[in-house]
């Protein structure tokens, strides 16, 4: 498709309607980014920076406490709510999507129900099942008497063996919707001719689902993922709301963001800011290093399924 | 034969069926314990934790929205979030106008630089943006906070509207500039009616983070007279632990505004489509 430019702008003219997002931008987006970047090799005391420290805030990371504990800890927990949203997208977000992509009837109404919780603020949604999970009040609790399951029924933040699972499903909860619209859409966009095909040659629904269906979801299915991933290692609000700043029960609610913000505004140490900056390169890190590692696997995931 | 797959059929759309309703519930049902629990008092939580508003109270929304100075959250929210949106959307605007029909090498770079920021690491520039207001004299303030907000949305703005803008044809702005029209000029007369639908989608798309953001502004606002609605949701839940009902009212009036959105939006996003459609 080859298109004609003569409405090209002479450069001044660009430049010239360029300027104030690239002043804008520049000031609040790439100064801060470059800046952030120097924070962490420099030692500080307050808000002064101090000597060109190295590795130095990295290594204090690493091997003094209460980072040397808190960070495994709070990573492993970012971990765990990638699991959960995965396992529930991948599960119930799949088996939704594909039920609703073979129906008519109510399809928007049910893609809009499902996609609520998606759709309220992350900050409501942990403070909302807070009170839903009340030892006072909370209906939860009395649903589960009321159906005579009162063993059942505790003080689920209450208790740290419990507590992460509450952020983990809360989470999962929410996040579920996004996935289940992207599947949606991406299932709407299949050819129906391949399901016909597939079963004139007289394979199954379960067939045609492992078969057909989903090698053509695979790429939709990567892609989520990446997203799912950043999405979990950047994980605030349900945590926030849920376990406090300090991630309790005793810390078993804890995420690397609530370790960024304790350390950076709450802590008092006199180098927080060379600290939090090394937390905030490492979170970093991380999300961009398993996103493409991940993206880079999942193609080969998809050559041999297709 | 046939019946028994007829049969099969029938238990399998009953099947579907229980799994369709099963999860709308498991979905919608705490949305409504939410919406439902705000009319209702204190007392009545307690004694009957999964009553039904029998005798709806609008106590609660009183005193979220009175006393737990919810209309302040919520007047500022409104003007954080609509100065933000908008200030990006124009500055966006002229910016994708401007990448989009440049034939430049040096307009390509800038445009990888714009969307490069949609991969960037809020937690690490957080510290910089604190520090950069201080030093301008903007910290604590919506001003501040709006003009971070405006910076952080150019790379999704900018990157949807100049797709839209290079699927648009050349020839109403060829016709245009042979009548003699400036650049500002086709830009204001000839392209801004044509790109409402992405117009409706960059507004619609950074609304609601904006609207529910709570890490900025949990970090650059100290004065409680400038929270908006997600810090002020925090503090609200730390003071009125015990006066549960007012706080089932205080996540309905920081949801409301979306819902509200979402109805309107959803008119716009059609009605903008037709048009540029009909034209």
């Amino acid at each position: 498709m080859s298109r004609r430019r003569t409405a090209a702008l002479p450069t001044p003219v660009a430049l010239l309607f360029l300027l104030p997002a690239a002043v804008l931008f520049g000031v609040f987006v790439l100064y801060p980014m470059a800046t952030a970047l120097t924070y962490s090799l420099f030692s500080w005391r307050g808000t002064a920076q101090e000597a060109f420290v190295g590795l130095d805030n990295f290594v204090a990371l690493f091997t003094t406490e209460p980072y040397r504990t808190e960070l495994p800890r709070a990573f492993g927990h970012n971990a765990l709510l990638f699991a959960g949203a995965m396992a529930a997208q991948n599960s119930v977000g799949l088996l939704l999507a594909v039920l609703l992509h073979q129906r008519e009837r109510f399809r928007r109404l049910f893609q809009v129900l499902f996609t609520m919780p998606y759709l309220v603020s992350p900050l409501v949604v942990g403070y909302l099942w807070s009170l839903l999970l009340s030892p006072l009040f909370g209906p939860v609790n009395a649903l589960l008497r009321a159906v005579g399951l009162d063993a059942v029924a505790q003080p689920w933040l209450g208790d740290p063996d419990t507590a992460l699972w509450v952020v983990v499903l809360v989470t999962a909860w929410q996040w579920v919707g996004f996935p289940l619209l992207v599947y949606g859409a991406a299932l709407g966009a299949l050819d129906p001719s391949t399901q016909e095909a597939a079963m004139l040659d007289g394979a199954g629904a379960a067939q045609r689902f492992r078969h057909v269906t989903l090698p053509l979801l695979t790429p939709v299915i990567g892609t989520v993922s990446v997203l799912t991933f950043i999405f979990s290692m950047e994980a605030f609000p349900i945590p926030y709301a849920l376990g406090g700043s300090s991630g309790s029960p005793a810390g078993a609610t804890d995420v690397m963001s609530l370790l960024f913000y304790r350390t950076a505004f709450h802590s008092g140490a006199s180098n927080a800011i060379g600290v939090s900056s090394a937390v905030a390169i490492v979170l970093f890190l991380v999300i961009v290093g398993v996103s493409v590692a991940f993206t880079r696997w999942f193609r080969g995931v998809e050559r041999r399924l297709t | 034969m046939s019946g028994t797959t007829r049969r099969g059929g029938a238990v399998r759309r009953a099947g579907v069926h229980v799994v369709l309703w099963g999860y709308a519930a498991v979905a919608l049902l705490p949305l409504l314990v939410m919406v439902w629990n705000s009319f209702r008092t204190d007392q009545e939580l307690v004694s009957e934790p999964l009553g039904l508003p029998v005798a709806p109270s609008f106590d609660a929304y009183r005193e979220a929205w009175v006393e737990a100075s919810f209309s302040t959250y919520f007047l500022n929210s409104v003007l954080v979030t609509t100065a933000s949106v908008l200030l990006s959307t124009a500055v966006s605007l002229l910016a994708a106008y401007a990448l989009a029909r440049s034939r430049s090498r040096l307009m390509t770079v800038i445009e990888q630089v714009f969307v490069s920021g949609l991969m960037m690491p809020v937690f690490l520039m957080i510290v910089p943006i604190f520090y950069l207001l201080d030093m301008i004299g903007l910290a604590s303030t919506r001003t501040g906070l709006i003009l971070v907000y405006a910076a952080v949305s150019i790379p999704f703005s900018v990157f949807v509207l100049a797709t839209f803008l290079r699927q648009l044809p050349d020839e109403l702005e060829d016709a245009a500039r042979i009548d003699g029209a400036g650049p500002l000029r086709t830009f204001w007369s000839v392209l801004l009616p044509l790109v409402r639908p992405a117009v409706a989608t960059v507004v619609v798309f950074r609304f609601v983070p904006i609207w529910n953001d709570f890490f900025y502004p949990l970090i650059l606002v100290r004065d409680r007279e400038r929270y908006t609605l997600p810090v002020g949701l925090t503090t609200f839940f730390g003071e009125y632990q015990t006066s549960w009902s007012t706080l089932f009212a205080g996540l309905v009036i920081a949801t409301l505004p979306l819902v509200v959105l979402f109805l309107v939006a959803t008119r716009q996003i059609v009605a903008g489509l037709t048009a540029g459609m009909g034209r």
